[in-house]
């Protein structure tokens, strides 16, 4: 009985705490950098695609929302040729973005995507291409990786031996 | 009022004969709430409005509801209503039929030979009620009280259970 | 009175009455909320207030909906029977002196019938859905109500005793010097509780408990007979708390610089707001914890009181 009153008491106080409501559309929720929100296709500093169309996202995918096709330009250099999320699969769980190679794919601060037509929430490859290198600004995989693809030649990357001539005998 | 007490008798009478012809115990019983109130806007049409509450009390609000309460458990469905039907046959209302004539006839003389006694309406109070009760009818209520004591002691000897019931794996 | 103005003071109780119970639907959203450390309802209208308008007309606009399987005019009746019985009630409560519907002789007894007969809704309403969990609600309003029922009365005996009538304005009158809160403790506690149980609010809602039975005994009520249950329990809380006030909180007495019927709704809101705070703290009990709780705890409880007062009444008088 006493515990009983105890509670109804310890309930009525919380008439003077701070209300915890974030009153939605007129005030923002603080988003934090690392939530995992709508999911962006970025680029490299130079400008291009920074996807490889590894497959790697989608497999690593437990909804099987994403789909794309991996193509190839006369340098060598792939790139997908569509890219397509289904974000009425998607749950947001980041694991496209952990298996990137390339931080190509990311998750970004931003959950407000609802729509009236299930149709409008697949995202074709132009709707997640953002003209941005996302949260990691200077990174270009193909000035690391130790093929040619028309942004260098191979050996000229950062940290990357010249190639081994494989006719030679030295060292 | 004598219209209030008319109309709420012929209430009651209507209910109760509906509570008989029903097939349906459910309804049956519904009606019988009915009539249980219009019994009870009788008494306070009589000048007994302690009486008229107590019966709605304790008749409709209590034990009509655990009437209800037993039958709905019974689950009672179509083949009683049919059974019923088969019990309420034309010759099954004979015997009854003519007993309750008798009786009507019995009340119809008394209530015609003397010339119109008018019943005196005298509103009884709850006092009255309680002097009469643990005054001239102290009797009669303490053997009620032994009535429901009796009662009660069998209810809760019989709703005892001393039983424990174990899970068969839980069985030595 | 004339016969005007008795209809007036009628139809006034009605409003006064059904509106109160309408606007509950806010008070008690924005109260939970409130005590959850929310906002509630705040976005209809100023503060929210247009969500009663939004709410019933909701209703009245849903599919009113009777299952094919269900005994058609009980299902129909039941839920006129709570809405019908709680407003009876309130014929004899006297808001201020003179202005009350009946100055019935036996308001007290007339309360209880009505409120015993409140039973039939849910049982029947339980019953004729013809669902299995709508009859499981419908067997557990039914003990429950019956057996709160029992000291819900022998709780008001005390105040009876003290006040010697059933009449409500006398009771009221002779709470003149002492409020029969500080001479029934025992009597207050357990008509409210007993309150509780016979509207069935949380946290003695075991007859429509969502948890287990989903909705209980009006599960299969939809639209317009769902919103009738919903008004008779908003208007029971009404009467329970209307009822507390006038037998042991002194109902229109108060300081004289308030008018006696602005002193009653205080007092009945503030005891609204008990119930929607007993609401917001409160697990509800197991079913048969309800029961014994209240048979073997309450009802001893209340006839000791009863015992108690009757031998303090007897002594004072000689």
């Amino acid at each position: 009985m006493i515990s009983h009153l105890r509670t109804m008491w310890l309930v009525f106080l919380h008439l003077f705490h701070k209300r915890e409501t974030i009153q939605y559309p007129e005030e923002k929720v603080a988003m934090r950098p690392r939530w995992r929100g709508r999911i962006v296709l970025t680029k490299d500093p130079d400008g291009g695609e920074r996807c490889v169309g590894c497959y790697l996202c989608a497999a690593a995918c437990p909804v099987d929302c994403i789909a794309l096709q991996a193509a190839e330009d006369e340098n060598g250099r792939r790139y997908p040729e569509f890219f397509r999320i289904n974000f009425s699969r998607c749950i947001f769980c980041g694991y496209c973005e952990e298996a990137c190679p390339t931080y190509a794919i990311q998750l970004t601060p931003d959950f407000e995507m609802a729509e009236y037509r299930r149709q409008d929430l697949v995202y074709e490859k132009e709707d997640l291409l953002i003209d941005s290198q996302g949260k990691y600004p200077g990174y270009n995989f193909y000035k690391m990786a130790g093929l040619s693809a028309g942004v260098k030649e191979k050996g000229k990357g950062e940290n990357e031996e010249a190639p081994v001539d494989i006719k030679s005998l030295l060292p | 009022m004598p219209i209030l007490f008319y109309l709420s008798s012929a209430v009651a009478i209507i209910a109760t004969i509906m509570v008989i012809t029903r097939y349906h115990p459910i309804h049956a019983l519904l009606y019988l709430v009915v009539s249980f109130l219009a019994i009870a806007m009788v008494f306070l049409s009589l000048g007994a409005p302690f009486a008229a509450a107590l019966e709605v009390i304790v008749y409709a609000g209590a034990i009509m509801v655990l009437f209800i309460f037993v039958v709905m458990m019974l689950n009672l469905g179509k083949e009683t209503a049919a059974q019923e039907k088969d019990w309420l046959r034309p010759a099954v209302w004979i015997g009854p039929g003519v007993l309750t004539l008798v009786l009507l006839m019995e009340m119809s003389i008394l209530l015609l030979a003397p010339p119109q006694r008018n019943v005196a309406v005298a509103v009884v109070t709850p006092k009255q009620v309680a002097l009469s009760l643990y005054g001239e009818y102290i009797i009669a209520v303490e053997l009620i009280g032994f009535l429901l004591t009796t009662g009660i002691v069998g209810a809760a000897h019989i709703g005892k259970q001393k039983k424990k019931s174990l899970h068969r794996f839980l069985q030595a | 009175m004339t016969v005007m103005q008795h209809i007036w003071i009628v139809l006034g109780v009605l409003f006064v009455f059904l509106n109160i119970a309408a606007g509950l639907i806010w008070v008690e959203r924005r109260l939970l909320a409130m005590w959850q450390d929310r906002l509630g309802p705040n976005r209809a209208g100023p503060l929210g207030l247009m969500i009663v308008l939004a709410d019933t007309l909701k209703l009245f606009f849903k599919e009113d909906w009777i299952p094919p399987f269900a005994d058609k005019w009980v299902f129909i009746f039941a839920p006129a029977i709570v809405v019908a019985s709680v407003l009876m009630s309130f014929v004899i409560i006297p808001f201020a002196p003179g202005i009350l519907v009946a100055d019935l002789n036996v308001g007290l007894l007339f309360f209880l019938a009505m409120s015993s007969l409140g039973v039939y809704s849910i049982v029947l309403g339980g019953w004729a859905s013809n669902n299995k969990y709508s009859l499981l609600g419908a067997l557990r309003g039914a003990s429950q109500m019956i057996a709160y029922e029992v000291f819900m009365g022998l709780s008001l005996m005390g105040v009876v005793m003290l006040s010697r009538s059933f009449n409500l304005a006398e009771i009221v009158a002779a709470q003149e010097k002492v409020w029969f809160v500080f001479l029934q403790p025992v009597g207050f506690v357990i008509f409210f509780i007993a309150g509780l149980a016979e509207t069935h609010r949380l946290p003695f809602d075991i007859p429509e408990s969502e948890s287990e039975l989903i909705a209980g005994f009006h599960a299969e009520y939809s639209g317009m007979k769902f919103g009738m249950f919903f008004i008779g329990e908003y208007l029971g809380i009404t009467l329970i708390s209307a009822m507390t006030v006038t037998l042991f909180f002194g109902g229109w007495l108060g300081p004289a610089f308030l008018p006696p019927v602005v002193w009653f709704f205080l007092k009945t809101f503030v005891f609204i707001g008990l119930f929607i705070l007993l609401r917001a703290s409160l697990p509800r009990p197991r079913y048969d914890q309800l029961l014994e709780y209240g048979w073997k705890l309450l009802l001893p409880l209340v006839l000791v009181n009863l015992l108690v007062t009757g031998a303090i009444a007897l002594w004072m008088k000689h």
